[in-house]
């Protein structure tokens, strides 16, 4: 599965406030951490598996820890409409 | 310190090949020789970038009547704004779009008179608008781009609300905002030939959820009830001065695009002032600001820090005083203005805006 952004959907520095939010079509939110990590990531190139490896890589961790928090991560953000596949 | 706003309103310009009844442009319309160049829009987009907005509604008056809507766009976009064009979409050819897209346009908000071509050309005024809306969403879809289908319901249009959610699904939109009338300028003009029956809001809402049960997934409605059938008002522009920040086409600083039918204020230019002192330090901005400047019942009401007492220009239209509770508000002595209203509006017939002739 290679998650990407929803139409109309990307992440964007807010540099006044210094963060990132997702910004989407009417509706904007700011992602935590994790997500933020992990959207950072989506380019609609990489699939999950590419998402794990270098966010094991990143965060020294093994993959299989990694890669349940990215699937429930992905689930929620494409259930708030953030990205699709 | 005052928080940063998250938005601008880019008023473009005034112009419009369209006149809805129902326009939010002001009764007196800006001349094209006094509009902002596309340098000073430039500008105007980076401070507001740099003062904390996230995006920017390019908007009118119709703004792709700007030859300069290209520029302003990826003006917008490389000062990192979330770029949404409001548009009427009758001026959109193939060509535009691409080079919107190259510049960098994030969402497409399409305004549609009615749900067919009599009804909205008798609305909008203008021949064949619908096809043109119909030719100009399907290029926002080739192109990409996300749509969202802007409906202006009045009592003349309700009727079609569930043709209206066919053509948005037609039309591949993923949102579809029925906005009711707001009555100030144009619109309060015409209130006696727009305002709703509660018997049609009623409809409307069944509609409403009925769509939104039957369209889950595909296609998200955005839908208020109107002021002049509700109890209590909404948090126009999320409160004054507090998430929001317009500019017009002659380059006033305004916390609301109507704020201009206020009399008494004055408003700040980006000619000569930056969006940062205007947000910050301009009376007009502070002018109804937080709480402090509230009257009864307002300023004891546990709801003040949510709706922030309505909207200062509607409580200006309907009862010459800007700093009033708005009327929509149950708790307003005005309110019974509305009801009044309500009851007593009745015709067909429309005031049309035209340009060069505002008055
Ligand atoms: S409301 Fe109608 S006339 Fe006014 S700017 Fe929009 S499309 Fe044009
Ligand atoms: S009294 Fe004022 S603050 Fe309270 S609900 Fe009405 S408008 Fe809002």
């Amino acid at each position: 599965m290679t998650p990407r952004f929803a139409p109309g959907v990307r992440l964007q520095e807010d540099r006044a406030r210094n963060r990132w939010m997702v910004m989407a079509p009417e509706r904007m939110f700011l992602p935590d951490e994790t997500a933020l990590a992990v959207l950072r990531l989506v380019d609609g190139a990489r699939d999950e598996a590419a998402i794990v490896a270098a966010l094991a890589e990143q965060y020294a961790a093994p993959a299989e820890v990694i890669a349940a928090d990215v699937r429930a991560l992905l689930e929620d953000l494409r259930a708030r409409g953030a990205v699709t596949w | 310190m005052v928080d940063a706003p998250l938005a601008l309103l880019a008023e473009l310009t005034h112009r419009c090949p369209l006149r809805c009844p129902y326009c939010s442009n002001p009764m007196e319309l800006a001349r094209a020789a006094a509009e902002l160049t596309t340098a000073e829009w430039a500008r105007v987009v980076e401070e507001a970038a740099a003062l904390g907005c996230l995006q920017v509604h390019l908007s009118g008056g119709e703004p792709t009547a700007r030859r300069d809507i290209v520029e302003i766009t990826a003006a917008a976009r490389a000062a990192g704004l979330y770029t949404n064009l409001i548009t009427a979409g009758v001026l959109l050819d193939a060509g535009l779009m691409e080079r919107l897209v190259a510049a960098g346009l994030d969402h497409v908000q399409l305004s549609v008179q009615d749900a067919d071509e009599a009804g909205a050309e008798r609305i909008g005024g203008l021949k064949g608008a619908h096809a043109a809306k119909a030719r100009a969403a399907a290029l926002v879809r080739a192109a990409g781009l996300p749509l969202t289908l802007n409906a202006v319901v009045h009592r003349q249009n309700l009727h079609n609300l569930p043709a209206l959610v066919e053509r948005a699904l037609e039309w591949g939109a993923a949102r579809l905002e029925v906005a009711h009338v707001q009555y100030y300028g144009w619109a309060l003009a015409n209130r006696d030939a727009l305002l709703p029956t509660r018997a049609q809001l009623d409809e409307a809402t069944r509609v409403v959820d009925a769509a939104r049960v039957a369209h889950k997934g595909r296609l998200v409605i955005d839908y208020v009830v109107p002021d002049y059938h509700a109890t209590r008002p909404k948090a126009c522009m999320g409160g004054w001065g507090r998430r929001f920040l317009g500019v017009s086409p002659a380059g006033n600083i305004l916390p609301c695009h109507a704020a201009e039918s206020l009399t008494g204020l004055t408003f700040p230019n980006a000619r000569e002032t930056s969006l940062a002192a205007a947000w910050a330090d301009s009376p007009a901005f502070n002018a109804f600001r937080g709480t402090a400047w509230m009257p009864e019942p307002c300023q004891s009401c546990d709801r003040r820090e949510v709706d922030w007492g309505g909207c200062r220009c509607q409580a200006f239209a309907l009862t010459g005083d800007a700093a009033a509770t708005d009327p929509a508000c149950a708790l307003s002595p005005h309110h019974g203005l509305l009801q009044a209203a309500v009851t007593h509006a009745e015709g067909e017939a429309f005031r049309y805006r035209q340009y060069g002739r505002a008055r």
